[in-house]
């Protein structure tokens, strides 16, 4: 009588070497696009891209400032490009939103608890728009003086 | 196990310069932006002369300020455009790729920042 193979056994829990289907519904490539916080979220993300854009940029302004006076008139005259000047527009309104989210999001990133209550936000995020605004200032007047 | 750990210090080390360079991008980065993107080259504002500005940045501090704005949001950009691929554009079957893309990026354009700075006379 020849052994019984897999199939002729019945029992009432079948072993299998395939894991159960999970339920993973595809999401979408554009799943950020329908709502307007994952869109937000996405925007936010992406500012890191103008970053890097920016920090790209500064290293060519200090490779021009290594060269000398003529590299520095090149560079000046290359970010006087119109195609530069719309890419760094663009780059200045991401900058913005991420400092305004950066800022915001401080508070929920690192409460700051005083007497066993937590600070209220606005006590984190407030002096972050006062240092802003105070640097920034400072770096105007040092470049402008 | 010790594996986990291991991976959970990196992401804490690499989350502790994306938020650090995040700081530095959000504080430093608009008003330099504005200057030298928008107001010099559409000339609201002149833009200072070559002497000038190399007066400052012949300044050790300067120097250091540029290497620290350089560096650390590289490493901001690093970690966020990673996730933004993972998960925005969800391509996690390049993760080795997009990691070394990420942080050699960042890695290499700090030693450019760095070299740069450091032969500036």
């Amino acid at each position: 009588m020849p052994a019984p193979t897999q199939a002729t056994i019945k029992s009432p829990v079948q072993y299998t070497e395939f894991h159960p289907r999970w339920y993973r519904p595809k999401v979408s490539v554009y799943w950020w696009l329908g709502e307007r916080h994952y869109f937000k979220f996405i925007v936010r993300e992406l500012s890191s891209v103008f970053v890097a854009v920016f920090v790209v940029e500064t290293l060519l302004l200090i490779n021009a400032l290594r060269i000398g006076p003529e590299a520095y008139a090149q560079f000046l005259e290359l970010m006087q490009n119109p195609l530069m000047i719309l890419l760094n527009i663009i780059s200045l309104f991401f900058l913005i939103f991420h400092t305004i989210t950066w800022f915001n999001l401080a508070p929920s990133a690192t409460p700051v608890r005083v007497g066993g209550k937590r600070l209220p936000d606005i006590m984190i995020a407030g002096p972050a728009y006062v240092a802003w605004i105070v640097i920034s200032a400072i770096i105007g007047w040092l470049v402008l003086r | 196990m010790a594996k986990t750990a291991k991976h959970e210090t990196n992401e804490a080390f690499f989350w502790i310069l994306f938020s650090a360079g995040g700081m530095m991008a959000a504080l430093f980065i608009p008003i330099q932006l504005f200057l030298f993107g928008i107001a010099f080259p559409l000339g609201w504002l002149h833009a200072p002369t070559y002497d000038s500005l190399m007066s400052l940045v012949r300044m050790p501090i300067t120097r250091i300020y540029l290497f620290v704005l350089c560096s650390l949001p590289l490493f901001h950009w690093a970690h966020r455009f990673r996730y933004t691929l993972y998960d925005g554009l969800k391509v996690k079957h390049l993760n080795e790729v997009i990691f070394v893309f990420c942080y050699g990026g960042a890695t290499v354009g700090t030693l450019v920042a760095a070299y740069f700075l450091w032969t500036i006379r």
